[in-house]
């Protein structure tokens, strides 16, 4: 804990406290209702025809063997549904004016462009006539080339979508000053130039999505329940893609079992389930198999990334210049393009850099659409300039925390406006590596590691570095303007005080295992001075909380939470303007203390929150001209990201003899402005840093050249359990956010963002002897026992 | 095909397909939606319940070759529990009532071992089997005894102290993290 942390664990219920969870009770009972939870008398079971080929013309498609299996009642290809669709299915960030995309319907009707992509649509009275009947409809299709390799695709030797003419979508540009980036280089005493690839991932949330759309008969209204992070925004999406008016839907995402941005999305099966329930006019549902999720739900990462530093004889950097090859999948889907987009402002990482320059082109192949996932782009760009100034510092001389020291933006410095034309609102960098260095005893570390170097052991010891600052916080509306981003980014929220002393707080956020039932109240407890038990937090349907911009992008607090914690101040407002007319003084004389008004000075003339609602409720004596009701409504914009930061390090042993990589230690120190709640705070890096940490060391999409995915299964798609992950040691420093009156940053992401390089940095500094200075990710046993092998062999 | 078994303490009977999985009997038939399915190779243990006191992943077993056993699911853990957990739940916790929690559910609450809570029936009841077979378990055998339950969401770290703290083997100087 730092200096900066002052009064921040202050054993309140309110801010700052580690609150238990409200949310834990239903969880841990099995009382919680996930979408296949829920009971639907009547509901039709939907099960999807998908592509086993990654590009293929459909061609006769034969039902009536499936229509013969007992329990099948349907089967809809996709020129069946053509006329269901108002609109292909939604893309809400066209980069560029002249962006290339084709038309995505939800069922494919004449070419089927990745595996998985769906050709016809089974409905069944029971899931398990459901896929029975998958099984049994006959597609005749034609395979064409598959499109892999994104240089390939860049190509245009085999074009996915014939209609567009090419596979390159956009070229998405950021060259503030581009004579400058040319002189730097030119003048540079350094440079260095890597190119990394960033596999695809499978976001693998434990709950795989699901879907009911019921149908009101006689009305018309029609109740979606889906597995989303995003309930306000599938809401707009049904209507503009099914034509159904908007008064007549209503979405509920119930319990979701994580997202980590794979639920950011409209998907196919979603709108499927709409058109049917409105067509045949009975519920209809779907839920996700596991093998299913791993080729239907949009995966991340995807791109090949090619950085050149300059720096001058000291190692100061003097610009960064990046161009990347980014994988579309076959289709946009909602945020496809932008990905890139959120890691451009990034490269330049914590640096100060005068000079900068980011090119990215986004190219579709045959392969499931990419989107958000965990980070979305800034692991990307973190991963990027994390390893690149590691290249850097063998290239000057220099050790890992040196190099960044001589580079790392001057704490006297924000807010900073960087090169890339970003304002970060504040930070403090240096303090978190010491940290970080000492939580590992870095130096005791070095030690045992030139100890075995000496000694010639074949257990390679690996001390990883790397700083982070992402933009979160999603988004000032204004930014997402300039960037073509269709919608905005702010977000609603309403605090009542009910008569009855409940505290009612409506958010449009929409949790998925964030707590923010609990977070909401301690913000609320704290501005109010009421028990955290005396508020409920409502969310994620839009009956009940019609406005909101939903959950992702580390935008909940910074963005949602500070609108509660200022809907809570005007409910305080209008309460003292009851109470100084009530109690016959001036406003300014009142205080709030232990969640009562009470005259300064005189603390027998008081009057309690629930006293002060009540007389807003009967609104018998209220001030002339005073709407009745204790209620305060708040649409907060931010004006700018927040802008969380921090270092990690990784210790890893490599086994020379097996490729074998074991995580040691991993210490990480992290400043998200002040915490809320330190226990949640945590919880969110532990989580973070094991996802990032698996891209780094087990985790790749794997596709063959044919376009099939390899390792659809949890079998072979290797999710880390408790087994492979170490204990996980936290500090953390708070440097408050100016952005916001709370003074937080987001924290969702950041673990994610910055485990990978840790990582991968720590496995290139235990095999820096033998010459290896990349090693490919995941760094799987075999392909660091090659790399060994191989390096090995060189030397001899 | 007509089978009978106990669930959570009460006899009940079913007739159902030879290919029925268990986890679709509890979820989809006697209404116990507590038990999720995560995944279709056994791999992730979102199902886990025990079938006669030991865990099993109730994707992989045919309801079946659950007659004539006890099962228990996450909504009759509580009622195992020796004695009633209503330790603290009140100050302790928000305003979800926790009074009625197994002591392995309380210290999940109380660790902060569950986020999004969909992974968590089948990782509770997966470490009600661990300290039934090892009831004072070190970090590694918790973490070794874990590794057929994943979780997306916790990293796990929180998910080992809830385990050690239900089994008393938490260090002392670790009950408040650092």
């Amino acid at each position: 804990m730092t200096a900066t942390d002052v009064g921040q664990e202050k054993a309140t219920r309110g801010m700052g406290a580690r609150l238990l969870r409200k949310e834990d009770a239903r969880l841990l009972t099995g009382e919680a209702q996930y979408v296949d939870d829920l009971h639907i008398p009547g509901a039709l079971w939907m099960g999807m025809v998908r592509s086993p080929f990654a590009h293929a013309r459909i061609g006769n498609i034969d039902a009536s063997a499936a229509l013969a299996v007992p329990g099948v009642r349907h089967v809809f290809t996709g020129a069946d549904l053509r006329d269901s669709w108002a609109a292909a299915m939604p893309c809400a960030w066209p980069v560029t004016e002249d962006m290339k995309a084709p038309d995505h319907w939800p069922v494919a009707v004449d070419k089927a462009c990745y595996v998985g992509d769906i050709v016809a649509v089974v409905v069944a009275d029971s899931r398990y006539a459901a896929v029975d009947g998958v099984d049994a409809v006959e597609v005749d299709y034609d395979p064409l080339e598959a499109v892999v390799d994104l240089e390939d695709a860049a190509s245009d030797r085999v074009v996915v979508h014939e209609g567009l003419g090419t596979n390159r979508s956009y070229t998405w540009s950021l060259v503030p000053d581009p004579d400058a980036v040319d002189r730097a280089f030119a003048d540079a005493a350094h440079v260095v130039r890597e190119r990394y690839l960033q596999q695809r991932l499978i976001p693998v949330a434990m709950e795989p999505r699901g879907v009911a759309a019921v149908p009101g008969v006689y009305g018309g209204d029609l109740t979606v329940y889906s597995a989303t992070q995003i309930p306000h925004i599938l809401k707009v999406m049904i209507t503009a893609t099914c034509g159904v008016p908007e008064s007549k839907v209503r979405v509920i995402a119930p319990s979701v079992g994580g997202a980590f941005g794979s639920k950011l999305n409209v998907y196919a099966e979603e709108l499927i389930a709409v058109a049917l329930a409105r067509r045949l006019g009975v519920p209809t549902r779907w839920t996700e198999g596991r093998s299913e999720n791993a080729v239907a739900t949009i995966q991340g990462r995807g791109q090949v990334q090619d950085i050149e530093l300059a720096a001058d004889a000291e190692g100061k950097i003097t610009a960064v210049r990046v161009k990347l090859l980014a994988d579309m999948g076959a289709y946009m889907q909602l945020v496809t393009p932008g990905i890139p987009l959120l890691g451009a402002f990034l490269y330049g990482g914590v640096y100060d850099i005068p000079a900068y320059s980011f090119e990215c082109t986004g190219v579709f192949t045959t392969k499931t659409p990419t989107d958000a996932y965990r980070g979305a782009g800034r692991p990307e760009a973190t991963y990027a300039i994390e390893r690149a100034i590691e290249a850097l510092a063998g290239e000057v001389g220099v050790d890992s925390a040196e190099i960044r020291r001589r580079n790392y933006i001057p704490s006297d410095r924000f807010p900073y406006d960087a090169s890339s034309g970003l304002t970060f609102d504040s930070g403090n960098y240096e303090p978190t590596l010491d940290r970080a260095l000492e939580l590992v005893d870095h130096d005791g570390r070095r030690a045992e590691q030139r100890r075995r170097r000496e000694a010639g052991d074949t257990k390679h010891l690996g001390i990883g570095i790397a700083t982070y600052v992402e933009m979160c916080g999603l988004a000032p509306s204004r930014v997402l303007a300039s960037l073509n981003y269709a919608a905005g980014g702010w977000e609603a929220a309403t605090v009542r005080v009910l008569p009855t002393g409940t505290v009612q707080v409506v958010s449009g956020t929409t949790p998925h295992g964030q707590g923010h039932e609990t977070c909401w109240s301690q913000i609320v407890a704290e501005k109010l001075g009421v028990d955290p038990d005396s508020v409920e937090v409502l969310h994620s349907d839009t009956a009940i909380s019609p406005v909101g911009m939903d959950s992702y992008g580390s935008r909940s607090l910074p963005v949602g939470g500070v609108a509660v914690g200022m809907a809570a101040d005007r409910v305080l407002d209008k309460a003292r303007k009851i109470a100084a007319h009530q109690l016959e003084c001036a406003e300014d004389d009142l205080e709030l203390v232990d969640g009562e008004l009470r005259v300064k000075g005189t603390p027998t003339k008081a009057m309690t929150l629930q006293g002060i609602a009540f007389e807003a409720f009967s609104a018998h004596d209220l001030p002339d001209g005073m709407e009745p009701n204790l209620a305060g409504e708040v649409v907060f914009d931010p004006p700018n990201f927040v802008f969380p930061f921090g270092t990690h390090v990784a210790v890893v042993e490599v086994d020379e003899e097996t490729g074998g990589v074991e995580l040691v230690d991993y210490a990480a120190v992290d400043d998200c402005g002040v915490q809320v709640n330190p226990m949640i705070v945590e919880g969110q890096l532990h989580g973070g840093i094991v996802q990032g940490a698996a891209q780094a060391l087990w985790e790749e999409a794997v596709y063959d050249e044919d376009g099939l995915l390899r390792n659809p299964t949890l079998t072979d798609y290797c999710v880390p359990s408790a087994a492979e992950v170490p204990n996980i040691r936290l500090d953390h420093t708070v440097t408050p956010s100016p952005t916001n009156p709370l003074g937080v940053k987001g924290i969702g992401e950041a673990g994610t963002i910055v485990s990978t390089p840790t990582v991968v940095n720590a496995i290139v500094d235990a095999l820096a002897p033998l010459g290896i200075t990349d090693i490919a990710m995941p760094a799987a046993p075999e392909r660091v026992w090659a790399a060994i092998r191989e390096a090995r062999e060189g030397q001899s | 095909m007509k089978i009978t078994l106990s669930v959570n303490g009460e006899e009940r009977s079913a007739d159902v397909e030879p290919r029925r999985l268990l986890v679709h009997l509890l979820r989809d038939d006697l209404g116990l939606t507590g038990t999720n399915v995560g995944c279709d190779t056994s791999s992730c243990g979102a199902c886990t319940v025990l079938m006669d006191g030991e865990s099993v992943k109730s994707c992989t077993v045919l309801a079946a070759q659950a007659d004539g056993h006890e099962v228990t699911t996450i909504e009759g853990l509580a009622a195992l529990a020796p004695a009633r957990a209503a330790v603290g739940a009140g100050e302790a916790s928000g305003d979800g009532d926790a009074s009625a929690l197994h002591p392995m559910q309380q210290a999940f609450h109380e660790q902060h071992g569950l986020q999004c809570g969909f992974c968590t029936p089948g990782m509770v009841m997966a470490a009600v089997s661990l300290l039934a077979e090892n009831p004072h378990p070190t970090e590694a055998e918790v973490r070794l005894g874990l590794e057929g339950n994943l979780c997306r969401c916790t990293g796990y770290h929180n998910i080992v102290r809830s385990v050690l703290a239900a089994a008393g083997e938490l260090p002392k100087s670790e009950e408040v993290p650092a």
